[in-house]
């Protein structure tokens, strides 16, 4: 990857411009003047315009991932804002939202600050957010106003489950006049009984505790329902089963306000992946069964589930080195993200590749309230230019993150950014 | 020849070498009964016996059976280790490694840590209990002796009773058993059958009674206090009026039924002592052949000279 200043003028040309905002796809080519929009479709520009041949690629919005942990501050070792950033570029993604369970958590106005001042001159765009409570101890609120004012866009306390359903109801409450969306990490601690992996045939047969389909259910159905009370925005994250899904379906009929995402690992994998207890399938919440992953493309397919979000969860060799029970949970997720889910929503499944771009642009923005026409005249810059029908063999070498723990590497994906224009930078990814 | 080179389960293990094992076995059996109970099978062979979890039977069976082989052993454990100082996996193993040993014998509490522990190293690694995952040699011991007793294993009817979620002894069980043609009825209390286990070729029963009628061997499990205190089940007393293998029980069944346990056994609670000790147990007989058995899987696995018996 060769990510250099954006030539002052710049044309994409020859590509298929689709928007992720009308569904539409066309042949043209987009004039960038200055970092900004100066023309999609049929462009004019002078001789000395540095022209880029997009013939047989797609040129569509930058992707934006609304669930990353770039692990700054603290965990410096298994990624900083600067390496996750790199690590986005390279997956054609131009916005990424930080999750709080840092160290010290994002969890005040001026942690929120400290990561928006050190992002600011990155490739991307880097948003921040906060912790629901102090300490992500799930029991005071914290000052969301101010952090919202310093730069938060949501709150969550994203790997610890909002336990107390009072406390999700405060957050709630308390998130509807702070206007921004709550995130809780939706599983029933005391149903998720230390389970390791998805509970079921394979559980039981790698000898491995299970965590069954319902810790994240009745947790998402109680999040609804308390939701719907509120009447605030819910945002429920890396949805991974069946019963979710129909949760969401049925409550999305009754117009009630919430948002869902679901990562490309419960998309791509299943449980039966597990047989060679490989550390960098462990996540949280576990890939699930063979039916779970076809209900999640299902809901996706219908709108249940509005976007797809990595979760990208860098740990270090040595911690994914350690025996199943002990290696921690989590998987990277941002370098692999488009070539896993093209394969399995576009190649395997029939989806339209508009759709599922808008999965990862529009869709996402709009649930944190970003811009979403990014085609707009005027508009910075956040391009992203796809061959959405190369056959790759992921590798190593491809990984941009400073932590290499993905279940993807030596697989073969479907579809690869080519180019990603951010924040005036330009990554030639290759 | 065995078509594997590690033994780390009997998920998908060949019946043929299951088999195979289990007839070397018989003729190691033969030399333990001898007053010069060693061949020289394994000579210059060294194994590691690694143990991470304490372990007195096993870890004895396997040193005796590498010892009546003439291998060369080490015996290391988590105790009087370098574990304890905090030296990760990956390290231990390819220390270990370092010192060109031929197979290590490994127990660890961590489901699939033998299978980790063959990505580190090029040694031939045993089993001898991953966690609540496999303990195939157990498994392996338990078929010669229903093979011993019976004359056979394919179409008999065995009983597994007890704390069947967190038993590496049930899991490598049943496995073996499905593969040699025996039919399983696995029996305790719903909190204690792990999920989906019937897609493994078994039936569940939660009636002790109806087990008993219906096994002609059965292999009881020790159950485990600390299971108690996470309330998988209520109470001893409770436990052991459900699914206690007592001579009372025995007493109502017309038939004879073979009794086996993996040991340690907590007698009075699971088993009765007059179980445990009458002519229907063969307990003791699981002892000698785990001996013969992690003869003959040393003696395959490691490629030993020409059986002398």
């Amino acid at each position: 990857m060769n990510v250099t200043k954006q030539p002052k003028t710049l044309v994409l040309k020859g590509g298929t411009i689709v928007d992720p905002l009308t569904k539409k796809s066309y042949p043209g080519d987009v004039l960038i003047k200055d970092g900004k929009i100066a023309g999609v479709g049929e462009v004019m520009a002078d001789k000395s315009a540095t022209v880029i041949d997009c013939s047989g690629k797609i040129v569509t919005h930058g992707f934006c991932d609304i669930h990353v942990h770039f692990r700054e501050p603290g965990r410096e070792d298994k990624e900083t804002l600067s390496t996750g950033s790199r690590a986005a570029i390279a997956g054609g993604f131009t916005c990424v939202c930080v999750m709080p369970n840092t160290t010290p958590p994002l969890d005040s106005p001026e942690t929120i600050r400290y990561t928006v001042e050190k992002a600011e001159n990155l490739p991307v765009y880097v948003h921040p957010i906060g912790a629901v409570t102090k300490g992500q101890k799930g029991k005071e609120l914290t000052e969301m106003a101010a952090m919202k004012r310093e730069g938060a866009v949501a709150f969550s306390d994203d790997g610890v489950p909002i336990s107390d359903a009072t406390v999700m109801r405060l957050a709630l409450d308390y998130g509807k006049m702070v206007g921004a969306p709550v995130i809780n990490h939706s599983e029933d601690v005391g149903l998720r009984n230390d389970g390791l992996m998805n509970e079921g045939a394979f559980s039981t047969k790698l000898g491995l505790p299970g965590n069954p389909d319902i810790a994240e259910s009745t947790m998402v159905n109680r999040d609804i329902e308390i939701a719907k009370i509120a009447g605030s925005n819910l945002h429920i994250p890396h949805t991974s089963t069946q019963k979710s899904v129909e949760h969401i379906r049925r409550m999305k009929k009754q117009n009630i306000h919430i948002t869902a995402e679901v990562t490309p690992h419960h998309l791509y994998f299943t449980d039966a992946d597990l047989v060679t207890y490989d550390t960098n399938l462990k996540v949280a919440p576990p890939v699930r069964s063979a039916d779970d992953k076809k209900a999640l493309i299902a809901g996706l397919k219908d709108g249940t589930i509005d976007c797809i979000a990595t979760d990208h969860a860098p740990h270090t060799i040595e911690d994914k080195e350690k025996t199943f029970d002990l290696a921690p949970f989590g998987m990277i997720g941002l370098e692999s993200c488009f070539g896993a889910v093209n394969k399995v929503l576009v190649k395997e499944s029939g989806w339209d590749v508009e759709s599922l771009i808008s999965a990862m642009t529009v869709n996402p923005r709009r649930i944190m309230g970003f811009e979403t026409d990014l085609f707009s005249i005027g508009t910075k810059a956040e391009i992203t230019v796809l061959d959405t029908t190369i056959e790759w063999r992921f590798t190593e070498e491809d990984i941009y993150s400073r932590s290499k723990n993905s279940p993807y590497v030596g697989r073969t994906l479907v579809g690869k950014p080519q180019l990603t224009l951010s924040k005036g930078m330009m990554a030639e990814i290759g | 020849m065995l078509k594997q080179r590690h033994l780390l389960g009997l998920e998908g293990y060949p019946a043929e070498d299951i088999q195979t094992i289990i007839d070397t076995a018989f003729g190691f059996r033969e030399v333990l009964d001898r007053p010069i109970k060693k061949v020289p099978s394994l000579q210059g062979k060294t194994i590691v016996n690694l143990f991470y979890e304490n372990s007195t039977r096993t870890r004895i069976s396997f040193e005796l059976a590498q010892k009546r082989l003439s291998a060369d052993t080490v015996n290391f454990s988590a105790s009087t280790s370098s574990l304890k100082k905090g030296e990760s996996f990956k390290d231990t193993a390819q220390n270990i490694e370092a010192m060109k040993i031929d197979a290590i014998v490994m127990r660890h509490p961590s489901p699939g840590a033998s299978l980790h522990m063959t990505k580190h190293v090029d040694a031939i690694v045993i089993n001898a209990g991953d966690g609540t995952h496999e303990h195939p040699t157990q498994a392996i011991l338990d078929m010669m002796s229903i093979q011993e007793k019976f004359g056979k294993i394919k179409g008999l009817k065995i009983g597994i009773i007890g704390d069947i979620s967190h038993s590496r002894v049930a899991l490598s069980n049943i496995h073996g058993l499905i593969a040699m043609g025996a039919e399983v009825t696995l029996c305790g209390p719903p909190t204690l059958i792990p999920p989906n286990i019937e897609e493994l070729g078994v039936n569940v029963s939660y009636n002790v009674d109806e087990v008993l009628d219906w096994a002609d061997a059965v292999n009881v499990l020790r159950i485990q206090m600390e299971r108690m205190g996470i309330g998988l089940f209520p109470s001893i007393r409770e436990y052991r009026n459900l699914f206690g293998i007592t001579t009372e029980r025995l007493q109502n069944h017309e038939k004879e039924i073979v009794i086996m346990h993996p040991g340690p056994m907590n007698r009075g609670t699971e088993i009765d002592s007059s179980v445990a000790d009458s002519k229907n147990a063969i307990i003791l007989d699981q002892v000698l052949n785990g001996v013969a058995s992690r003869m003959a899987i040393l003696y395959l696995l490691l490629g030993g000279k020409q059986l002398e018996v």
